[in-house]
């Protein structure tokens, strides 16, 4: 008989400060083991101060994303991987932004987030990733990472079970020996299919078994567009949260999720 | 004589397929591996040898798989190829637009449908308008490839376009908004547009001029960047001759590595002038 251990896993979470309250009474409600989060607590949102003040608040233990080496190293930009210039022109707002209100503690205490987190759950290895083992800001889409190189990920970075997000789209894939990739998605903005809600994930392990369910999480969504047009923040920002579809930083996507959204 | 510098083969990521060898309906005056109706220096691949690579690519994890030529709807296993493919992985073709039929738009967006993984298409143009792009790519051209982007509109594919920089003006912002707007126009709301380097080889070297002997990477120069950024630390390139260290440099001797994947995953010596636009430029092959 094995023991059973339940985890939940917050992806980015991009200044939302209420899905993050949200996530949290839900997973309260659910009862976990534990709960982690994955990187980028800034960007998009308003106010970035909150999200990394009640995760210290709350003592929940994550990872770096891209966006907390870039504002606790000083860097100019986010470094979200995007090449195309109308996605790195809306980046760099909400980086510029993000920065700006972002107190130097707080981008102290970013700095000493660990990259990686590895532990072992039933009998499976766990490496949590912001992008991927190998980068920080890999996107690792759906229909863009298939098996046998999900597989290789797995293999050369000695994991059972890799959880990342940085894509903002949630997707899990059961490998072969009991192996899984889990995208936990964001709960900073919705996943571009025309709803508010925003999606966590619950990961169940029983020795080698793994069970993955996402969770659609409904939140203020209202209070939120509210906040984020007081602080001016680009119409396009609030458009998504009002709409749950995307409306920038859409050239990163593969055909298959750019077809799947309205824009 | 200095020694080239070095580019590690960091994980085999992108398999690209030289699939119609260096057959093309049509003659680019800037093509860098100057294929043509007559060049037969690299033959067709066949959908047999494609599913001997993909097996080879399978055991080493590779991520995604790119179709060049030429031109790839000449040959006549492609859809074979692509749907073999696309049960192991995403895949792009790159192609020239005017073998766009009805009846092949609609194979194509069946298998886009029906894979898990993405298919691209990326289809070239050189230029805003008929002149200037059947200027490099012959008289006539333009309206074909108007026509194939009509097909791919009417089944909903929405096809990356590439320009490469004889497009004056592309790379700069009004450049760019002009070229969205004429994508618009096609018929594609959500416009995707991709700006190519030239490479002074092939047939560019004619039309503009080769390359300079100071046109060279140094190890200074990659010291100063992250090598893991060039296409040839990540990718391979797959011809009737064997496999080649990236899609640019076939017509290189030197740049085949071998005659499997797995023997040519080691260090290359960047010692090429195609290797110094891939660094100043940061080239990426890749969509």
């Amino acid at each position: 008989m094995h023991d059973l251990t339940r985890i939940a896993f917050l992806g980015g979470i991009y200044s939302n400060y209420w899905s993050l309250c949200a996530a949290l009474d839900d997973i309260a409600r659910r009862g976990v083991d534990a709960t982690y989060f994955l990187g980028d607590l800034g960007a998009f949102g308003p106010h970035p101060d909150r999200v990394p003040e009640l995760l210290i608040e709350r003592g929940i233990p994550g990872i770096q994303g891209n966006y907390e080496e870039s504002l606790s190293t000083g860097a100019q930009d986010c470094h979200c991987g995007y090449t195309d210039p109308r996605d790195n022109h809306y980046a760099q707002i909400s980086y510029d932004y993000t920065f700006a209100n972002t107190r130097d503690e707080l981008k102290r205490w970013m700095g000493t987030l660990p990259r990686h987190i590895r532990f072992t759950a039933g009998d499976r290895r766990f490496l949590l990733v912001h992008g991927s083992p190998r980068k920080i800001n890999e996107f690792l889409w759906r229909s863009t990472s298939p098996e046998p190189f999900l597989e290789r990920l797995c293999r050369e970075h000695e994991a059972d079970v890799i959880v990342c997000t940085h894509t903002g789209l949630h997707w899990h894939k059961a490998l072969r020996g009991d192996r899984h990739v889990i995208n936990a998605g964001v709960i900073g903005r919705p996943a571009n299919d025309g709803r508010t809600n925003v999606w966590y994930a619950i990961v169940t392990v029983r020795g080698s078994a793994v069970d993955v369910e996402f969770v659609p999480l409904a939140y203020d969504h209202e209070r939120l567009a509210a906040e984020m047009r007081a602080e001016r923040l680009p119409q396009e920002f609030v458009e998504t949260v009002m709409t749950g579809w995307w409306t920038t930083c859409l050239e990163v996507l593969p055909s298959k999720e750019r077809a799947a959204g309205r824009w | 004589m200095t020694t080239a510098p070095l580019v590690p083969m960091l994980a085999l990521d992108t398999l690209w397929f030289q699939v119609a060898g260096t057959l093309c309906n049509i003659a680019c005056t800037h093509c860098f591996i100057s294929s043509s109706p007559t060049n037969r220096s690299h033959a067709m691949l066949t959908l047999a040898d494609c599913e001997r690579r993909l097996a080879e690519a399978r055991e080493l994890g590779v991520r995604e798989y790119y179709f060049t030529g030429g031109e790839p709807f000449m040959n006549r296993d492609m859809l074979a190829i692509l749907e073999a493919t696309l049960r192991q992985g995403p895949a792009t073709v790159l192609t020239n637009g005017m073998l766009l039929r009805p009846e092949t738009c609609a194979r194509l967006r069946e298998l886009f449908d029906r894979s898990e993984y993405a298919l691209d298409l990326r289809v070239s143009l050189d230029g805003f308008d008929r002149q200037s792009h059947d200027a490099i790519r012959g008289a006539g051209v333009w309206d074909k490839v108007m026509a194939g982007l009509r097909n791919l509109a009417a089944v909903g594919i929405n096809p990356v376009i590439t320009v490469t920089t004889a497009a004056t003006g592309v790379e700069t912002a009004q450049g760019r908004a002009r070229f969205l707007e004429l994508i618009r126009g096609f018929g594609f709301d959500k416009p995707r547009l991709k700006v190519l380097s030239l490479f002074r080889i092939g047939a560019e070297e004619t039309r503009t001029r080769a390359y300079d002997d100071w046109e060279r990477l140094s190890q200074e120069m990659l010291d100063q960047g992250d090598a893991a950024s060039l296409q040839c630390a990540s990718g391979r390139m797959v011809t009737s001759k064997g496999v080649f260290v990236c899609p640019i440099l076939i017509e290189e001797p030197k740049a085949r590595m071998g005659d499997t994947l797995a023997e040519t995953l080691r260090p290359f010596g960047l010692a090429y002038g195609a290797c110094h636009t891939c660094w100043v430029d940061g080239v990426t092959c890749t969509t």
